[in-house]
């Protein structure tokens, strides 16, 4: 065994690791460790992603000295790679571009605490993309969902606290109904280990035994991590949540922890399930309804808010819908198209929430809309980082969003009663993201009258003030060009990926 | 210019004011109008007290069930809703758990080479006599170190949210109000604790250092240490306790506790995975230095679970530490 293959397993552990050490170092000394470790998993990651790419097929590494039906083991092939590296490189930039907001609106004494979580909120994301056991991926859960709560609430404030209560409650709904679906499973196959599940799952759905309990731990499973991750009905949660917390947390949590449960979900689809039978069963045509609700009611419920951070919030709930939806299509270039939009979206939506905060410091820190009139000329780099990102949401080719939407836009022509609804919802949603999202463009760029500026106090605020953010913007920027630019390798290398993960 | 009349008799016309007006040359208020700067907008407590209270009763008012019929349709629609959405939840279980194999049955899909492994060499594998240590420990590893880090992230979230600190006002007007509900020197709970506490930390040792022998281990252990020692902290007092377990305690013992299972563990799954023979030898079945790395990794949940359970409950009596 060549040594590039244990380094997802070292990565897991150096993370887990960071997590106790921040606890007894100072805050200062815990944010380097965090950068340092971010940065140095991404670094182990893509030499394993390259590692990969070289042998052409995924591999099983052993956790301890006992195989795999018995002992624990993760497994690497493409698409966990790239999803691994893409990860770090977010979270990597998130943490640069809120470090400010960090020091100024946490506690001291917790600011440690904070690099705890974070520390442990990457571990339980790298487990939950390479590891090959179910009750893992439950375990890791919930240091997710544990950790995601502490990164809300760390900006005490009565609506973070009110925010991540909500948060607790529907997260721990989703646990619970992911958990059980697991017990089921366990039952009727015996097994934890995702292969051996599949094996057993094919054997009786061949029979035909234990139909109607297999689709309810299908069922329970998927919408336990629908919960988690903010599918349409169940997204009450939301707008708190990414609106009040500070902002590498809401950059975090949007970019990130969700889409750390939809890949679970692939997984499961894949690798547990099989997909033809998660198909045949009626499951995705539900996901694939409430998908589409999501699509549309998320972009009206942000239409009428005028809170940006709130409103970016919402406009999240609108890609979860895009990412759901095409999973109800139930095609590969379906899956491939979400597996597409989780980048795309990570990538616009952190560079969003990250220049929505530039935008809100050059408005003397007020999230209301009426304030941010002319704030594109006083925060130069943050105006134009926000409208890079709205037209990529919007789908103004050259970025990444326009992407997505071609992907989604050809997997719905393969055929199907889904092909007129999904078009059509593309595009009610393409042209209620517009509204949104250009309103708010164009007050950026409307000049606002000195008398009000001088009156409120507004500051301007160099590009240089804050280098650390101004080179997370510009390379979330580049990133968003990239995926948009160089499109055709990077779908190429998930299709690689998922014909490799099943 | 070419103008019909003359420049005087051009500015008495209403258009030339209006222009004046226009350009900003002259204010038709300046000096005609008696002018003052705005007040400070300056108010009694009487007047903020009114006005708080106003706006309370408007929203009173507003969220009341009985005057907002919009709210009150609501209400009862979410009551009724969410009581048929539990009641579909417990039948969709109630009929799959009907379908699933019987419990107990030996022809179940449970019952196949995984325990059986877990049963028949699990003593020679690992060398615990208790087969659950040695699974949880040892076969299945991974997880626990995740499960452990779970207690460990949820104590930091706790601190997170009920800390005080930094201020030190607030941290003594915290401890005063404890003080108030705290017992003050109860003569017969400190005189059942003095005799209690020292065999229930003393059986919780034991049960951690016995979990790969006999039931028990660090999760069962560390709970029944943690509870000698709220039980210690209740007759005593804060300031007795304080003087040896602190939240920089905690921290300190957390870290050394994850750090040696996070090593430990790495060894073993380094050498598992690439194959390498483990230098590190069971022992004999049944002695207490035996099985490997499973009593050091008791001790280490076992620190972690006590330290834990006594932050949880310090935190939730006081906000400092």
């Amino acid at each position: 065994m060549r040594f590039v293959q244990n380094l997802p397993f070292i990565s897991i552990i150096l993370t887990l690791f960071s997590g106790s050490l921040s606890s007894i170092i100072s805050g200062k000394w815990a944010k380097r460790l965090n950068l340092f470790v971010i940065a140095a998993v991404t670094v182990m990651s893509a030499a394993v992603l390259l590692f990969v790419l070289g042998t052409g097929e995924s591999y099983v590494y052993m956790m301890g000295h006992f195989p795999a039906p018995w002992g624990n083991e993760i497994r690497i092939g493409v698409l966990e790679g790239i999803m691994a590296v893409f990860f770090c490189v977010v979270m990597l930039l998130c943490m640069l571009g809120g470090g400010r907001e960090q020091e100024a609106e946490i506690e001291a004494g917790k600011l440690n605490l904070y690099y705890i979580m974070v520390n442990l909120l990457l571990c339980s994301l790298l487990a939950l993309i390479y590891t090959n056991d179910l009750f893992t991926a439950y375990v890791f859960v919930e240091i997710n969902t544990i950790s995601a709560c502490g990164l809300i609430m760390i900006k005490q404030n009565g609506r973070t606290i009110v925010a991540a209560t909500r948060y607790m409650i529907m997260s721990l709904l989703g646990s619970g109904m992911l958990l059980l679906g697991i017990c089921f499973l366990y039952d009727l196959t015996g097994h934890l280990l995702m292969s051996n599940i599949k094996e057993q799952v094919h054997i009786l759905s061949e029979t035909g035994q234990y139909h109607i309990p297999l689709l309810v731990s299908v069922g329970l499973m998927s919408v336990g991590l629908a919960i988690k991750s903010a599918l349409f009905p169940f997204h009450s949660w939301l707008p708190d949540a990414y609106g009040y917390s500070t902002v590498s947390s809401a950059a975090i949590l949007s970019s990130l922890v969700s889409k750390g449960y939809i890949f679970l979900l692939v997984k499961i689809f894949y690798r547990v399930a099989g997909f033809d039978i998660i198909t045949d069963s009626k499951v995705v045509n539900i996901l694939f309804v409430f998908g589409i609700c999501g699509m549309i009611m998320g972009s009206v419920s942000a239409i009428k808010e005028n809170n940006i951070r709130r409103m970016i919030a919402f406009s999240s709930v609108a890609q979860i819908g895009y990412i759901y939806m095409g999973f109800g299509i139930a095609t590969e270039m379906g899956v491939i198209a979400s597996l597409y939009h989780i980048f795309s979206h990570a990538a616009t939506k952190s560079l969003l929430f990250i220049s929505a905060s530039g935008i809100t410091d050059a408005s003397g820190d007020s999230t209301n809309f009426f304030d941010l009139t002319g704030a594109g000329y006083r925060n130069k780099l943050a105006g134009v980082a926000f409208t890079a990102g709205s037209l990529s949401m919007v789908g103004f080719p050259i970025f990444s969003g326009f992407i997505s939407k071609i992907l989604f836009a050809q997997a719905a022509v393969d055929g199907t009663w889904k092909m007129l609804p999904t078009m059509s919802a593309l595009a009610i949603s393409t042209i209620l993201n517009a509204v949104y999202f250009m309103k708010t463009v164009i007050r950026l760029y409307t000049p606002e009258k000195k008398a009000v500026i001088r009156a409120k106090k507004f500051r301007t605020i160099p590009a240089g003030e804050c280098p650390a953010k101004s080179i997370a913007l510009v390379c979330f920027i580049i990133l968003n060009l990239i995926l948009g630019l160089c499109s055709e390798p990077i779908v190429g290398l998930i299709r690689q990926g998922l014909e490799m993960f099943a | 210019m070419s103008r019909k009349i003359s420049n005087e008799k051009y500015k008495k016309t209403f258009s030339y004011h209006m222009k004046q007006w226009f350009t900003g040359e002259k204010d038709p208020f300046l000096d005609s109008v008696e002018m003052k700067p705005q007040k400070e907008f300056a108010e009694t407590k009487e007047e903020k007290s009114r006005r708080i209270q106003e706006k309370e009763q408007m929203m009173d008012w507003i969220y009341s069930g009985e005057r907002n019929r919009e709210l009150r349709a609501f209400r009862k629609a979410y009551h009724v809703i969410s009581v048929l959405f539990c009641i579909c939840l417990v039948a969709v279980l109630l009929i799959a758990v009907s379908y699933l194999p019987p419990f107990g049955n030996a022809g179940n899909p449970v019952n196949n080479e995984v325990p059986q492994r877990y049963i028949e060499s699990g003593l020679q594998e690992t060398g615990a006599v208790n087969i659950v240590t040695g699974m949880i420990l040892d076969y299945r590893a991974f997880d626990t170190l995740g499960e452990s880090h779970v207690l460990f992230i949820a104590t930091c979230t706790v601190l997170i949210l009920l800390r005080v600190d930094g201020d030190k006002k607030k941290r003594k007007e915290a401890e005063v109000d404890d003080r108030l509900y705290e017992p003050k020197n109860d003569v017969i709970l400190q005189t059942v604790a003095r005799i209690l506490v020292p065999p229930i930390i003393i059986f919780g040792i034991y049960v951690i250092l016995c979990g790969h022998l006999g039931p028990g281990g660090g999760f069962s252990g560390g709970a029944v240490i943690g509870a000698g020692l709220i039980l210690y902290l209740n007759a005593f007092g804060f300031a007795k306790t304080e003087r040896f377990f602190t939240a920089k305690t905690y921290k300190v013992m957390c870290f050394v506790a994850l750090g040696c299972y996070c090593l430990a563990k790495s060894y073993s799954f380094y050498t598992g995975a690439n194959h390498l023979e483990s230098m590190i030898s069971l022992g004999t079945p049944g002695a207490i230095l035996s099985s490997g790395l499973i009593l050091i990794l008791n001790i280490c949940v076992g620190i972690v679970v006590a330290g834990t359970m006594y932050t949880f409950y310090v935190m939730f009596r006081k906000g400092g530490y």
